[in-house]
């Protein structure tokens, strides 16, 4: 009898003692939440979102087994993202703070993003205290570093990085509880860097690798930059900016999602100049936001009789 | 004789894990913890020497640890203690302040009775470890 009334007043849900049920943990730690928002909010990138399904996949688990008694150890949570510039490693270390923070790897979830410049140190002595400095704003969440290959500058043997690769490593290894670290830059260069700093190579376990966007994905994040600042195209000027993606590609200094924000900057700029020059009478809403084909055509990706056009900055395309 | 001076000074010594928690708390307010370290713990003497930078700015308690356990390497030997300053408008003044550490030997406070005139007595504390100079006390 007593034992019946147990039963009933149990959720139907609730694992019984010594189980753990891995989709109510799923739901309940809120991985879904962020699983769905890194779908939504971001373009392609498919195998990138392979990879941290998976990896969100690992640590539930582990986390599982943690909780049986069965893992005592943090496992290894540094990772390394490599790919071009402008392909989203950035979000996703934003994202992925937050995973660890809900899955309970990270107490705090914030990610703290730095370069060389905020590590190492101009003179002597100089860069320990900085390096610890950013090491202790980071503890308790995300430190993420960019572009990571310039700490270490092997043509020049008495460099302050070394110094701040040193500390980094020491504090990668005690201190894995406190501290995820995430290395980020050109898949190239982080691999030469990996290999002659072997200390860093064996303390990562994920590396995620970015591939570039096709230019349909590009076409679709830049139609999704506009809508989040109240813009949209016109028929002619969506056309007119997909040869202006074909275009660009082929051109020096691309850079995926980022040269489409500047390409965007630079219309929004055009499109409020046409609108002053030759606005006659009061203005709607429809006209404010609508940017024409030609605020697309002027630009000079498209002059490409130009001889010097390879030497154009990024800022003035 | 123990020194007690600052909050939780008539418990005993907190564990890293509740000074961990306890400079959670501080920074969960907002509030910069700081570090510092003597070697002379008459109460009066209200300043002791800072170690590092006042430490705005950090999230976890983790970090603060961190240069709590180098504080220690350096001066294990001395009375290292963590205050929690409140920068907010209005306040701006030091809300939380207690011991992380102190010397295995704490000799302890010597009594000095001065005579003066009639039969009043002035009273004086002075630290017997301060009878040696700053730098050399609780060698061991």
């Amino acid at each position: 009898m007593s034992e019946a009334l147990i039963r009933d007043t149990e959720t139907p849900a609730a694992a019984p003692a010594g189980t753990v049920d891995l989709r109510r943990e799923y739901e309940e730690a809120g991985v879904r939440d962020v699983l769905d928002e890194l779908d939504r909010s971001l373009v392609g990138l498919a195998p990138v979102k392979k990879r941290i399904r998976e990896t969100a996949a690992l640590l539930l688990v582990e986390r599982a087994r943690r909780r049986l008694g069965l893992a005592h150890e943090t496992p290894t949570l540094h990772m390394s993202f490599t790919g071009n510039p402008g392909t989203g490693k950035t979000t996703v270390a934003l994202r992925m703070a937050d995973l660890l923070h809900r899955l309970g790897y990270v107490r705090k979830g914030h990610l703290v993003s730095v370069t060389r410049d905020d590590l190492v140190g101009q003179y002597i002595g100089h860069t320990a205290p900085k390096t610890k400095d950013i090491l202790k704003k980071a503890m308790g969440g995300v430190l993420f570093i960019d572009e990571a290959y310039y700490l270490y500058r092997p043509e020049n043997e008495r460099d302050y990085g070394q110094e701040a690769i040193e500390i980094l490593l020491q504090v990668m290894e005690n201190q894995r509880d406190d501290l995820v670290v995430i290395l980020a830059g050109y898949a190239d260069r982080m691999d030469r860097f990996f290999e002659s700093n072997p200390g860093f190579r064996s303390r990562i376990a994920h590396h995620i690798d970015f591939p570039d966007y096709s230019d349909a994905e590009l076409l679709q994040i830049s139609v999704g930059m506009l809508e989040r600042q109240n813009y949209h195209l016109s028929a002619e000027a969506e056309a007119m900016l997909a040869r202006y993606i074909e275009q660009r590609r082929a051109q020096p200094h691309f850079a995926n999602a980022r040269s489409m924000r500047n390409a965007l900057d630079r219309a929004r700029l055009r499109q409020a100049n046409r609108l002053f020059e030759r606005s006659t009478g009061p203005l709607d809403a429809e006209t404010l936001s609508r940017i024409e084909a030609e605020d697309i055509a002027a630009s000079r990706v498209f002059d490409q009789k130009r001889p010097a056009a390879a030497e154009l900055t990024e800022e003035t395309r | 004789m123990r020194v007690t001076q600052g909050t939780f000074s008539f418990l005993p010594d907190l564990t890293d894990e509740q000074i961990t928690a306890q400079v959670q708390y501080c920074l969960d307010n907002g509030w910069a913890v700081n570090i510092e370290y003597t070697d002379d713990p008459h109460p009066r003497n209200t300043y002791w020497d800072m170690w590092g930078q006042p430490m705005f700015d950090i999230p976890d308690a983790a970090g603060i640890m961190m240069e709590l356990a180098a504080c220690r390497k350096a001066h294990g030997h001395l009375y290292i203690r963590l205050s929690a300053f409140d920068s907010s408008h209005g306040w701006e003044s030091v809300k939380l302040s207690f011991l992380v550490n102190r010397p295995v030997e704490e000799p302890g406070f010597r009594l000095r009775r001065s005579e003066g005139e009639g039969r009043n007595i002035r009273y004086t504390t002075d630290p017997y470890s301060t009878d040696r100079p700053e730098g050399s006390r609780y060698q061991g």
